[in-house]
């Protein structure tokens, strides 16, 4: 009846209650949703259902058999596979030699052989992709893929996907629906995790909320609406954030990032952007749209001197900073928020050490750190910020959206005069997008120059006073707000058309 | 399905149990002692004396008490020389030549320093040991980051040049012109390091490793230096991103450990040899390695770790002396002990289960 049933799972952290007595039954053929806020413990459970991590109490049964899952190892064996939220591929192998990686038995591997039957497999589940690409290669959206691909080509029945949106533009949510419904037609069950509350309610069955490691509750997705599923989440009603009407009666406006003439190659020495040139003004949000993999993180990662651009120059407030260090970037006044977590900070530091890092200088007297004023500075923003975490946990076990807030603390609380935010609402529950588009909404009223790069056209037109659209790095139209619809920023997007 | 499977496995675990951690100790101690029974009762002695020779009988003397510490002064000085490297991420595996740089450095100051009194020379021959000592960790540690050359295999090189060197310069120019044998001439008598108990052989060294054990706890914990340091040997792409200079961090943690490793090879020469001799370092660079690792890399793991080592290396020499057997024995005793140590801290993170 239940394919797999958790049964009063619970599982803790030193003396935090991650799961606390946890129920929750999957059935056979259904997409069931796992909701809840940013630390809820969902990750966790299904890391327990994975083998990953072991519940301290509790009973799993897999077919009505019960089982001890020891390890991924054994999971797969039952018929379990996972995508997580931080992919598992080995970027210099193929497409085809991660799929089989450690579930071919041969010593030796025909090359032809393994990518004829994962290129058949990719077929059969609809996945497209290509077998013999080097996964380095690949936009996160076709990475995602090969991870399904790697768990079907194992016979999972039961697919967990951990926040699989999260990191996929539109085309690419609507291509994995689809593969969805089709494998649910098969007989595949899936559990999907998403902050994202119109994905639950277009693709699940069944939804069960877990707020602060315990179950609210499991409902029938059709008999509940999108709000009482956030009531549910956070316990109370939840409200969207909209952009007051742009403070451009202040005159003549300051141009505060410049960027002049840009261009930048990609990871395979390649041209990604072309003579890209936009001026951020004071007290402005000006919103990137694109379809992802146009450009938007060289973009990014360009302006924050993590690559180099190859023409053109970065001015911060009239200054030039082009080919500047990191640190004289900060200094400058840019608020650099990395696209990627785990590239952005220490994850093996203590929350308290990644909050400070980035200003080492003013939390030290004579090359002495100030121990008492860093332990007084993290435990406000921790509190600013709600941050599920103790300052001396170690950053790598807090949850996706925790780390996110992390980084974006230790941005914000700058006050920078230029904040490059790219995907800044990635992973976060509603609560907490909220609070960062409030966040951001405040900086710019404070007259911050603020750069937002996002994929989500919903974020785009919620908060930006003037929208550019890159495609195949290059700008191919800037419009205000005011006249942007999403048709036409969507004809932009597609490369169809260029306005100038 | 196959057919049998051995019915227990190894799985990692997130959360290695508390009460492990005072265990371990003790079923290291346990498990040395089963594996090496075997050898010692085939040169005919009793196990349980013998570890008791080893272990215990090393503490219940003041002499050998003192030895203990002895032992232990240049380990604490290599293995807080290769913590600094390795928590920023730099492998270096070159104490052992740095601490021969900062060697010759001593017996050629023990020389020149002849008529400076003791109060200046010392300090000086601490400093120029340093600065050899560094000179020596340079080269290795500019490949690496100007040039991104791999540090493990640079490093462990240059200990051979070293070497080279080392026998060089005592079977040329500086062989002792009084006796013919290949070691440097005496130093200095204001140069050698004072005792510190008078008629042992427990010296100044030991207060200067002692310092290097607090400078080290100091610098990664409290100083932003330290922080820095460890958050490139944590995330290399991470603390670039914070600002951090990546390659001058290395840079100055690398010469930090060369010129510590320079003060081990100072404090052997002026401590206890006064002389250059080409056998100056029982491997006390690689031993360093090793410290730095079961350390931790933290300050207080390496100093009990490195007087752990300053004790069964005065008991390997008891155990011979008492037992007649040879010393090897406490050779090959240390070797198992140090695998089962790495093999321990391993095997904690694993729990044994029951196959389902
Ligand atoms: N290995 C770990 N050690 C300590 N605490 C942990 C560990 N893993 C998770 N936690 C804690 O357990 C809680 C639940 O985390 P979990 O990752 O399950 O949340 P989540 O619901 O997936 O959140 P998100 O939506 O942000 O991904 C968090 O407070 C987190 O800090
Ligand atoms: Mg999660």
């Amino acid at each position: 009846m239940f394919i797999v049933e958790m049964q009063s799972i619970t599982k803790r952290f030193g003396d935090l209650i991650a799961n606390d007595h946890v129920n929750f039954q999957l059935r056979k053929g259904e997409v069931h949703a796992l909701l809840g806020e940013n630390g809820a413990g969902k990750t966790t459970l299904m890391r327990i259902l994975y083998g990953l991590y072991h519940p301290d109490s509790g009973v799993i049964k897999v077919k009505d058999q019960p089982v001890v899952i020891h390890s991924p190892k054994d999971a797969i064996q039952l018929g379990i596979g996972m995508v997580t939220q931080h992919f598992a591929l080995v970027p210099p192998l193929t497409v085809a030699e991660n799929v089989v990686l450690g579930y071919q038995n041969s010593f030796v591997l025909n090359q032809t052989q393994i990518e004829e039957s994962v290129a058949e497999a990719a077929r059969r589940f609809g996945l497209e992709i290509n077998p013999k690409a080097i996964v380095r290669h690949l936009s996160v959206g076709q990475r995602q893929r090969v991870e399904i691909l790697k768990a079907l080509y194992r016979n999972a029945q039961i697919l967990i996907l951990d926040e699989p949106t999260a990191v996929l533009i539109p085309q690419e949510v609507d291509a994995l629906f689809e593969t969805l419904n089709r494998l649910k037609e098969e007989g595949l069950s899936v559990i999907f995790i998403s902050h994202k509350l119109h994905e639950v309610t277009q693709i699940t069955d069944r939804v069960t909320v877990l707020r602060d490691g315990k179950v609210v509750g499991t409902v029938n997705t059709a008999d509940v609406t999108q709000k009482e599923l956030a009531a549910m989440m956070v316990g109370r009603e939840t409200f969207g954030v909209s952009r007051s009407e742009a403070n451009s009666e202040k005159g003549a406006q300051k141009p505060m990032l410049e960027l002049i003439n840009l261009c930048a190659n990609d990871d395979k020495n390649l041209p990604i952007l072309k003579n890209i040139c936009l001026t951020v003004f004071e007290g402005e949000i000006l919103g990137i749209a694109g379809v992802g993999g146009n450009g938007q993180r060289e973009l990014a990662e360009t302006i924050c001197g993590v690559r180099q651009p190859t023409a053109g120059n970065i001015r911060v407030d009239g200054q030039d900073v082009t080919g500047k260090t990191p640190s004289e970037l900060t200094r400058a006044g840019l608020g650099r928020i990395p696209e990627d977590r785990h590239e952005g900070m220490v994850v093996h530091l203590t929350v308290t050490d990644n909050l400070v890092l980035e200003h080492l200088d003013e939390f030290t007297r004579n090359g002495v750190l100030d121990h008492k004023a860093i332990r007084q500075y993290a435990g406000e923003l921790i509190r600013k910020f709600q941050i599920k975490a103790k300052p001396n946990d170690i950053t790598r076990t807090l949850s996706g959206g925790n780390m996110q807030k992390v980084l974006l603390a230790r941005v914000l609380a700058r006050q920078p005069k230029v904040i490059i935010a790219p995907q800044p609402t990635r992973g976060l529950d509603i609560g907490a997008t909220d609070y960062v588009r409030q966040q951001l909404l405040e900086q710019r009223q404070r007259g911050a120059a603020i750069l937002l790069i996002s994929e989500d056209l919903d974020e785009i037109l919620a908060l930006s006073d003037r929208i550019a659209v890159i495609y195949e790095g290059e700008i191919v139209g800037t419009l205000p707000a005011a006249e942007a619809t999403p048709e036409r920023l969507g004809l932009l997007m597609s490369g169809a058309v260029k306005e100038h | 399905m196959e057919a049998k499977r051995f019915p227990y496995q190894l799985i990692k675990t997130d959360t290695p149990p508390f009460w492990m951690r005072p265990l371990i100790p003790v079923l290291i101690l346990l498990t040395t002692f089963l594996i090496t029974a075997g050898l010692i009762l085939t040169a005919r002695a009793n196990p349980f004396q013998a570890y008791y020779y080893f272990l215990i009988s090393p503490l219940s003397s003041q002499v050998s008490f003192l030895e203990v510490l002895v032992k232990s002064t240049p380990l604490m000085l290599t293995g807080v020389a290769v913590t600094f490297a390795f928590a920023t991420g730099y492998y270096n595996i070159g104490a052992e030549g740095q601490l021969y740089a900062g060697a010759i450095a001593a017996a050629w100051l023990g020389i020149v320093l002849g008529g400076v009194p003791a109060i200046f020379a010392i300090p000086l021959m601490i400093i120029g040991g340093f600065l050899a000592g560094m000179v020596w960790a340079l080269i290795p540690a500019l490949l690496k980051v100007r040039l991104a050359v791999d540090e493990v295999v640079t490093t462990l090189l240059m200990n051979s040049i070293m070497a080279y060197i080392v026998s060089a310069i005592l079977n040329g120019p500086w062989r002792d012109p009084n006796s013919g044998w290949p070691q440097s001439p005496e130093i200095a008598e204001n140069t050698m390091f004072f005792k510190l108990i008078p008629r042992s052989r427990l010296h100044f060294g030991f207060i200067v490793g002692l310092a290097a054990i607090a400078v080290l706890w100091f610098i990664l914990t409290q100083t932003s230096f330290g922080l820095k340091m460890r958050a490139v040997g944590l995330g290399k792409p991470a603390a670039q991103f914070a600002g951090i200079n990546v390659g001058t961090t290395t840079l100055i943690a690398a010469l930090i450990s060369g010129g510590i490793a320079g003060i081990a090879g100072v404090s052997e020469v002026a401590g206890i040899q006064f002389h250059l001799i080409g056998d100056l370092s029982a491997g006390y660079g690689y031993t360093g390695v090793i410290i730095a690792t079961l350390g931790s890399l933290n300050a207080i793991g390496v100093f009990v770790a490195s007087l752990f080592f300053g004790l069964i290396d005065t008991g390997a020499q008891t155990v011979s002396r008492a037992l007649g057997v040879p010393v090897y024995l406490g050779e090959v005793t240390q070797a198992v002990m140090l695998l089962v140590a790495l093999g321990m801290y391993l095997l904690q993170r694993y729990r044994i289960v029951r196959r389902a």
